[in-house]
């Protein structure tokens, strides 16, 4: 049973691939994309990832998909032909390279056999058998993230902590002089369109929340944690943006918030790493925080955890806010433009006569 | 049940290289982001199947469970999966920015317009 979906997914996913690379619509490429993500999350799953299936859900299908298509409507959906030449030299260079590596796959243990060196490492056998009993955490993705490679997740917390900052010095909101008059049909946000799947849309967004707040702080017994909760939280907070309007959203959760909370998350995370230090441990040795080592661990997991979650929700939805007010602006300008065209049209016959 | 496991490599070098494809080929900026991300999904999937273990069970301890697959690849791709979203919005923004600045995003234009200046 497991080989038959196992078989059917990628076969989905290549026939996905195919198309991509084939359509000559970007808007078509970009929903692709998001199917391309959906179907590998559910693989994801067959392959017992259940946390890694949860995040790709929600960031490829949605964030990822949707920040696309954002683009997409600023620069438009058509692609100009491409000159043969480049495209034959593009599938020969791929080709080569993927025939390389599938000769070196020839010398790969087969998918999911026990005797890989993955499984048979002596690290790996710690993280199944010990870490469970040495935390007290049957989750084995939460402790491995949060406290046996802790400084890599503090790096990579970091690293979106820097694409956020580097989105909004790129297109964030800009402190404009003379802030662009608010055309009419913008205010409202698009809120008399679409009616049915608004009000239908409105009943989801609560459940994601909170279903957000569940994932973030369950992750020690089940599948969950940080990053996915901070991924869920911002679909969810998107989802509303989508349906409201970016105005509304800005004026419910302000982005002076959003920029404070992306610090404070960091900040959390390695002001646990200080307090270790000052309670006479290492830094980010969570057995200092309480008087029972274990209890200690639980405290400093549940705790970066929610500095993470904090972070990387702030980051998505501000590059959210950050790519749909850029979007907003740009339809703004040309409608003005189109307007004010339209005007001295208007005006000039008279002015001639 | 030995050849499957090698059918789901190729399956995968198939698909990271469409992506690799998409991202030499095209010269439109945003299909090469999509083509991008479609390469990192693909990777993405190789390495958690190099954690899945035959029989293998979620990693999330459970009484009368013997065998897990391993985490240890399902962090690394946990964290990169939204390290991926946060600089996929870099390459977008900036696409954005090349956008307001060039009128197109069609790298000949741009390079076109680059000549000329």
């Amino acid at each position: 049973m497991g080989v038959a979906i196992d078989i059917i997914l990628l076969l989905f996913l290549l026939s996905i691939a195919f198309a991509a690379c084939v359509t000559r619509n970007l808007f078509s490429a970009a929903m692709l994309f998001g199917i391309f993500s959906l179907i590998s999350a559910t693989l994801f799953v067959v392959l017992d990832a259940v946390d890694v299936a949860m995040t790709e859900a929600a960031v490829g299908t949605g964030v990822s998909t949707i920040l696309i298509l954002i683009t997409l409507a600023s620069t438009g959906y058509r692609v100009s032909p491409r000159p043969a030449g480049r495209q034959v030299l593009a599938l020969a260079v791929s080709v080569v390279l993927g025939a390389t590596m599938v000769y070196g796959t020839l010398d790969m243990p087969s998918l999911g056999s026990p005797d890989a060196p993955v499984h048979t490492h002596p690290i790996a056998q710690y993280y199944t058998e010990v870490s469970p009993v040495e935390m007290g955490i049957p989750n084995m993705v939460t402790p491995l993230l949060a406290s046996y490679r802790g400084y890599d997740t503090l790096g990579e917390t970091a690293v979106v902590f820097t694409a956020g900052i580097g989105v909004l010095a790129l297109i964030g909101r800009r402190r404009r002089k003379d802030p662009l008059p608010i055309v009419e049909e913008f205010r409202e946000g698009g809120a008399n369109r679409h009616r049915v799947l608004r009000v239908i849309s409105k009943q989801l967004i609560p459940p994601i929340l909170l279903y957000a707040c569940y994932v973030q702080a369950h992750g020690d017994f089940g599948p969950g944690g940080g990053f996915q909760a901070g991924v869920i939280f911002a679909s969810g907070l998107m989802l509303f943006m989508l349906l409201f309007g970016v105005e509304h959203a800005r004026r419910i959760i302000r982005p002076v918030v959003l920029e404070k909370l992306i610090a404070l998350g960091l900040l959390i995370y390695g002001g646990v790493g200080l307090v270790n230090i000052l309670q006479g441990g290492a830094f980010l040795d969570y057995r200092t925080l309480a008087h029972d080592p274990q209890h200690g661990l639980h405290y400093g997991i549940l705790t970066i955890e929610l500095g993470v979650g904090i972070t990387v929700a702030a980051v998505i939805t501000t590059i959210i806010y950050s790519f749909a007010s850029h979007l907003r602006d740009h339809v703004m300008q040309r409608t003005l433009r189109l307007r004010q065209g339209a005007d001295a049209a208007q005006t000039s016959p008279e002015s001639g006569a | 049940m030995e050849f499957l496991g090698y059918i789901n490599y190729w399956v995968f070098i198939v698909l990271m290289m469409s992506g690799f494809y998409l991202f030499l080929s095209a010269r439109n900026l945003v299909k090469k982001i999509i083509g991008l991300n479609l390469f990192q999904t693909s990777v993405f999937i190789y390495y958690i199947s190099t954690g899945k273990l035959r029989d293998g069970s979620v990693p999330i301890q459970t009484e009368g469970i013997e065998s897990y697959s391993n985490p240890l690849p399902h962090v690394l791709i946990l964290t990169a999966i939204v390290v991926g979203v946060a600089s996929t919005a870099l390459g977008l923004s900036l696409i954005l920015r090349i956008k307001d600045d060039y009128g197109s995003i069609e790298e000949d234009e741009i390079d076109a317009q680059d000549v000329l200046s």
